[in-house]
């Protein structure tokens, strides 16, 4: 096996160039610094551009833009290892053109995240924040009882897209007695709920909407005012995708006139910039791009990661490719 | 109301209301809205909290043999003194599943009827144990209250903990602990259980011991009724068994924790978190939780839900109707 790959010699581990912006990256201390020679041109800029040219496999480490300027100084380039889900910002069209593999995390993420988007749909409708706020600042003995939520099994659930993570939100709320329908860009044949073929007929059929589908031209404010109107003004939006997945603006409107019942968001349009007028409503709960901040993701993230490099270095099929279509 | 009498006896219909119109039900606080307007409309209403919440200034102005019919919830039930006081009292009827403040032996002695509200609340209450896990150990209320002041413009919120694939312990494995324990596998969680009695269709693993059930899991559920045996039954032994890393969840009385104990094992780092729905002194809540960043905490909420809360009322309603005509209760307990 260690015949086969000319980088890999007994005792020098494959390099791998990281990609990040200065204030992002990896704690210290994990799993990848011993697997892997990292080259951090931040930390220890190349000596020589030849080094550079060598470089087979770029570890793109949060949403750093992978551009064709970036490719154009790697020409060696054969594989890129994301670092979440979302691969929105590295440039696939441009990757499938110089045949270079793109990984992404997988399913390392998706139960966080799934539990993520239940933990901020049971904020909007059973109001969680905004009791523990009415008990920590002192208001229950003085004004009573807190006002009513909603039931959440009484709520369609429509959820969009149906991958890795919109399925373990399915799976999470019909335990909670919710009904599922989803909006996926094709059928998925094996799944047994209501299939829509757009977000609109979905959201007319739905009191919930979950976002978790990837961001790409396709999908860009495909939560757009039309959405929003089938929705309804008892409708509820999570988004545990990426903010453009949400014509941010409208939402807004659409919860200032009151024409929306309320949202649970951990992404926005402009993090980490959250607007002005979402920050006074008790009927949404915000969060900081954070529904995988914990550390069993980050360790499962580094399976991935090792995974796919050590399939890549070893001519074996990868964890995690991601297929442009 | 009465299907069958309607048919006998067209009149029926409106003499029973009329005579229903004219039996004195006593409400004893303001539990809901759409509650009161129904027993209104329905029957004689008289509203305790008119006599500042005082049974003995409520006699001053009332004759106690009016009252026939008594409507309490978790604040105010039945104890004995009330039901000493209405010498008339038929039946108690609790906008509650949990029957701590009723003198059930005094109402099984003079012969009145109690009824309680299952089964419609066990969804909103089972929601919110798993929702209280959700927020304590995914911190959603911290890292909303991060972003509203303005706090992600300087740095990124941190680290919380996983909630799926974690053993979660269920005291009390009854109507509420079954669901509770439904939701929690759909999160992959191992499920084990303390109960009076092992549970022979349960599918989960028993303990006979709380100790242990507290020593196996990182989640600890209180589900259980409040009965003279639970009182108390987290005390500080159970709270050091769950640990560091352990969560207490309580969404069953606040009488079920020491409440003391809970305070000063969070503040020492000898539980890791505690999501509370209830306590011991309700609306008073411990001061030293109130700026805990591993606690959630919640005024009672475990069935304000707007579906609910009209669920438990019909029943209500109809619990007392049936009553009053004769017909079995939908919902009994004695």
């Amino acid at each position: 096996m260690a015949g086969e790959n000319p980088n890999f010699q007994n005792t020098d581990p494959p390099t791998v160039l990281v990609h990040r912006f200065p204030t992002f990256d990896f704690p210290p201390g994990n799993r990848l610094s011993t697997q892997f020679h990292l080259l951090d041109p931040i930390t220890s800029p190349p000596t020589s551009p030849v080094l550079l040219h060598s470089i087979r496999a770029l570890l793109c480490i949060g949403p750093v833009p992978v551009t064709p300027e970036t490719l154009n100084r790697l020409p060696s380039l054969q594989i890129i290892v994301g670092s979440s889900a979302g691969v929105d910002h590295i440039d696939l069209t441009e990757c499938s053109r110089r045949n270079i593999a793109v990984t992404n995390a997988g399913s390392a993420f998706s139960e966080d995240t799934a539990d993520y988007a239940v933990a901020l749909l049971f904020g909007v409708l059973r109001r969680l924040p905004a009791g523990d706020r009415y008990v920590r600042d002192g208001f229950w003995p003085v004004n009573g009882d807190f006002p009513l939520g909603f039931k959440l099994g009484a709520k369609r659930v429509g959820i969009l897209g149906l991958g890795s993570i919109g399925s373990e939100v399915a799976k999470r709320l019909a335990a909670f007695g919710c009904s599922i329908a989803y909006f996926s860009r094709k059928k998925k044949t094996s799944v047994l709920f209501p299939y829509y073929e757009n977000a609109i007929d979905l959201a007319a059929n739905s009191d919930v909407l979950i976002v978790c589908c990837a961001l790409n031209d396709e999908t860009h404010h495909i939560v757009n005012k039309d959405v929003m109107v089938a929705l309804g003004k008892e409708g509820v939006i999570i988004n545990v995708g990426r903010g453009p997945l949400v014509d941010e603006k409208q939402l807004v409107e659409f919860l200032v006139r009151g024409e929306l019942g309320g949202a649970g968001l951990d992404v926005f349009e402009n993090e980490p910039n959250v607007p002005k007028e979402l920050l006074e409503r008790d009927n949404v709960v915000l969060s900081p791009h954070c529904s995988v901040a914990t550390p069993e993701s980050f360790e499962a993230l580094q399976d991935v990661i090792i995974a796919n490099l050590k399939a890549f270095f070893s001519n074996k099929p990868l964890v995690s490719p991601v297929q442009k279509d | 109301m009465n299907q069958t009498g309607k048919e006998k006896n067209p009149n029926l219909k409106k003499i029973s209301g009329i005579k229903m119109k004219s039996i004195g039900v006593l409400m004893t606080c303001p539990m809901h809205k759409y509650l009161e307007q129904q027993l209104e409309t329905h029957f004689n209403l008289f509203k305790l909290w008119h006599c500042n919440s005082s049974i003995t200034e409520f006699l001053k102005t009332h004759q106690g043999n009016t009252i026939r019919a008594v409507v309490g919830d978790t604040n105010i039930g039945a104890d004995a003194e009330l039901i000493a006081s209405f010498p008339n009292l038929e039946i108690v009827a609790s906008y509650s599943v949990g029957l701590d403040k009723i003198d059930l032996r005094k109402c099984e002695e003079k012969g009145i009827r109690v009824a309680n509200t299952p089964d419609v609340l066990t969804d909103d209450v089972a929601d919110l144990a798993i929702g209280l896990i959700l927020g304590v150990l995914r911190r959603i209320c911290a890292s909303d209250e991060y972003v509203r002041i303005g706090k992600w413009k300087d740095a990124d919120f941190g680290l919380a903990t996983k909630f799926s694939g974690k053993s979660v312990g269920i005291v009390g494995l009854g109507r509420i602990g079954t669901a509770i324990a439904k939701r929690a596998e759909a999160f992959g969680c191992s499920i084990s259980y303390f109960s009076r009695s092992q549970k022979p269709f349960a599918n989960y693993k028993f303990y006979s011991n709380i100790i242990d059930l507290a020593t196996s899991c990182q989640i600890l559920i209180v589900a259980c009724a409040l009965t003279e045996e639970t009182r108390h039954i987290i005390n500080r032994e159970v709270i050091d068994a769950l640990g560091p890393k352990g969560i207490l969840i309580n969404i069953g009385r606040g009488a079920h924790v020491d409440e003391t104990e809970l305070v000063s094992a969070l503040l020492e780092g000898r539980l890791g978190g505690a999501g509370l729905d209830v306590y011991e002194n309700e609306p008073e809540v411990p001061e030293e939780l109130l700026g805990l960043g591993n606690v959630v905490l919640q005024p009672h909420v475990g069935s304000d839900t707007v579906e609910t809360s009209d669920a438990m009322a019909d029943l209500v309603i109809s619990n007392l109707k049936a009553h009053f005509s004769n017909k079995p209760l939908l919902t009994p307990v004695i």
